[in-house]
């Protein structure tokens, strides 16, 4: 446990987030597979959006950005593009992903861009007291649905194969080694990574739902989660209401600010000698 | 290397003043009229190693020049009202986390999608206010394609200097139209560097005077390990929710600008020095006002033009020097009357303020200022 610790900025402990929250399970799952892998603490680089989950960042003893809602990834992409060496990470929540970040989710993932994103997903907007997400389960209760939500819930994990990524899991709070093992993989996948971790809000999706504290939360959760590998010799309508969990999609492709560097040696090995236009402008290189 | 002469455009120009400012990184989405900056920038950033992406909306691009400027690298997006819009909630995030950015707002007739192609001045209170909060901005308006060249490079020596978002806000016409420029030697242009802090140790990312003071900028990815949010945050970077802090911050970031007006304002003046009428106008509307305030001189009208290349903060002290004998102040301006509202506040009585408004989508004509000087007089 000590070990842990020194990843962490220990003078903001304790956090803000509520007895029996899912999210401090996920953050401890990524320092671990961040030692695991033994990376530079130098070298790393955590954005977050907003929201409970996005706080995260706060406490972990990296460079740590702390954004807009929503922007996480296109504060990422910024910095991945600047500075390729480095190892980026995103920890989002599912609204903060999923709602007003949607876009830059789909657009990330098509670019397949280095960023690694963790999605904390604990189908809820837990800092705003309880409103329904993207991801909340159609029939249940938030604060702005309060006779249930008609609405259908994303698969993000569909939706980031779909969009491009090239690394994509699912784990849950409950499944700690598995959420720690798939934050490994995605964080060795050079292109964009998606680790979608479900989790616990006793606070507002337990107590609005009458699902009861976080053990009764995390035992709904267990019950709901099918690992992909069982899943695939399980009937279709045992797999009603239930979600997939494991390695769902690892198809490496080429990473984008690796592609972009390669067009910038092509361009300059073109140009070597070539004088005109804006170019002599642009001598002041830093 | 020599100066060259050039046939260039303003968007061009502005391109051309970032490069030399050194520019490493952009980001965008295409939208008229400000898109040959982005084309500009994806064709010469790789020659030098820097880094062009064409994000997927406005929002994305203004977070994504955040994120390369926190690298250390100098970082710009150009846009127009639609977009610059969208982009407020960032440039409060860089106002307050204090990161120097430049963005290029190429004013186009608005609201809404408004005419894409017109010119027009209607940002001015956008640009000075547009993200929610009280924050510290400097916004410079550049009057023809030469000083689109230099007001971009100030614009970076600017938000370097005061970790500051600076705004360059253009117009239609500015930044499409086309003049002969003389670009200096680029090895004269000296562009300012960020402070960096000396060494990890100790290193509080918002250390910095209370009255004003700019705190040290750490690149991420160098050593520092700090963190940034866009929530109020003591000098240690940590978020805070003490009033005693809050108070601090926003007082600190708004006499960053306040504290140093006299480095941030510049003005161009002619015939202001015995004027008794003063026309006060900035971007594309100043050529016409100037060459009205010249054909009234002719005709033996004491006017005088003061064009204010800094709009915020607004040139205070230049003004009130320009308007002291002034009995009539026109205000000649693409809009209904927002500049007019500063120059009216500071005028105060001492002067008549006339608002001289043109919505319509096209560019004053010299006789329409004249107009308003005879008017006036």
């Amino acid at each position: 446990m000590a070990e842990f610790l020194s990843y962490f900025r220990q003078d903001r402990l304790p956090h803000i987030w509520c007895p029996g929250c899912g999210h401090g399970t996920v953050t401890g799952a990524l320092v671990r597979a961040i030692d695991r892998l033994g990376l530079d603490k130098n070298k790393v680089c955590i954005v977050s959006g907003i929201g409970c989950s996005s706080r995260a960042v706060g406490y972990l003893d990296f460079d740590t950005l702390h954004t807009a809602h929503g922007r996480a990834l296109a504060f990422a992409t910024g910095i991945k593009l600047a500075r390729p060496d480095l190892k980026v990470i995103v920890m989002t929540g599912d609204g903060d992903c999923t709602a007003i970040g949607g876009n830059h989710f789909i657009h990330a993932a098509r670019r397949n861009i280095g960023i690694t994103t963790i999605v904390m997903n604990n189908e809820i907007y837990g800092m705003t007291s309880g409103q329904y997400s993207p991801m909340t389960p159609k029939g249940m209760f938030g604060t702005t649905a309060p006779y249930g939500t008609v609405e259908r819930s994303f698969d993000l994990c569909e939706l980031a194969k779909a969009s491009g990524a090239t690394f994509v899991g699912r784990a849950t709070t409950y499944h700690v080694p598995l959420l720690i093992d798939l934050i490994e993989k995605a964080l060795q996948n050079d292109g964009f990574s998606v680790v979608e971790s479900v989790g616990q809000c006793p606070t507002y999706l337990g107590r609005k739902n009458k699902i009861g504290d976080a053990v009764p939360l995390l035992n709904w959760i267990k019950d709901k989660a099918v690992n992909v590998k069982a899943a695939a010799v399980m009937p279709k309508e045992q797999l009603e209401g239930k979600f997939l969990i494991g390695e769902l999609h690892n198809q490496p492709a080429p990473e984008y600010s690796a592609e972009y560097g390669e067009l910038i040696q092509r361009v300059q090995r073109t140009f070597e000698n070539v004088k005109g236009g804006l170019w002599e402008c642009a001598s002041n290189s830093d | 290397m020599p100066k060259t002469v050039k046939l260039m455009q303003g968007s061009e120009a502005c391109t051309a003043g970032a490069l030399a400012a050194g520019l490493r990184f952009y980001a965008g989405y295409p939208i008229t009229p400000s898109t040959e900056v982005a084309e500009l920038c994806s064709e010469e950033l790789p020659k030098i190693g820097g880094t062009f992406v064409q994000m997927e909306d406005e929002i994305g691009s203004i977070a994504a020049i955040i994120g390369a400027s926190l690298t250390g690298k100098k970082a710009m997006t150009a846009t127009s009202g639609p977009g610059f819009s969208l982009m407020q909630e960032c440039i409060g995030y860089a106002s307050l986390c204090e990161i120097p950015i430049v963005i290029i707002n190429a004013q186009r007739m608005g609201p809404s999608t408004g005419m894409p192609t017109s010119p027009a001045q209607g940002d001015v209170m956008q640009a000075r206010w547009g993200t929610h909060g009280d924050h510290a901005i400097i916004v410079l308006a550049p009057g023809n394609v030469r000083e689109c060249f230099e007001l971009t490079i100030r614009a970076f020596d600017l938000a370097e200097k005061y970790r500051v978002p600076v705004i360059v806000l253009t117009d239609e016409v500015i930044s499409h139209m086309r003049e002969k420029v003389e670009l200096p030697d680029p090895r004269d242009v000296k562009p300012l560097r960020r402070a960096m802090p000396k060494a990890p140790a100790g290193y509080k990312p918002y250390a910095a005077d209370p009255n004003g003071g700019v705190p040290l900028m750490a690149p991420f990815g160098s050593g520092y390990r700090w963190h940034c949010t866009g929530l109020f945050h003591e000098e240690s970077g940590a978020p805070s929710g003490k009033a005693e802090v809050a108070d601090a911050l926003v007082r600190r970031l708004d006499a960053k600008i306040t504290n140093n007006v006299d480095d941030i304002c510049e003005c161009a003046e002619e015939s202001t020095k015995d004027c008794e009428v003063l026309v006060v106008a900035f971007g594309s509307s100043a050529m016409s006002a100037l060459s009205a305030v010249r054909r009234a001189r002719k005709e033996g009208i004491k006017a005088g033009l003061l064009r204010p290349k800094t709009l915020w903060p607004f040139p205070e002290k230049a003004f009130k020097a320009a308007a002291a004998k002034a009995k009539t102040i026109v205000v000649p301006e693409m809009n209904l009357g927002q500049l007019a509202l500063e120059v009216e506040r500071i005028a105060g009585c001492n002067s008549q303020v006339v608002r001289v408004g043109k919505v319509n989508g096209e560019l004053f004509r010299p006789e329409e200022v004249y107009a308003a000087i005879t008017g006036a007089k």
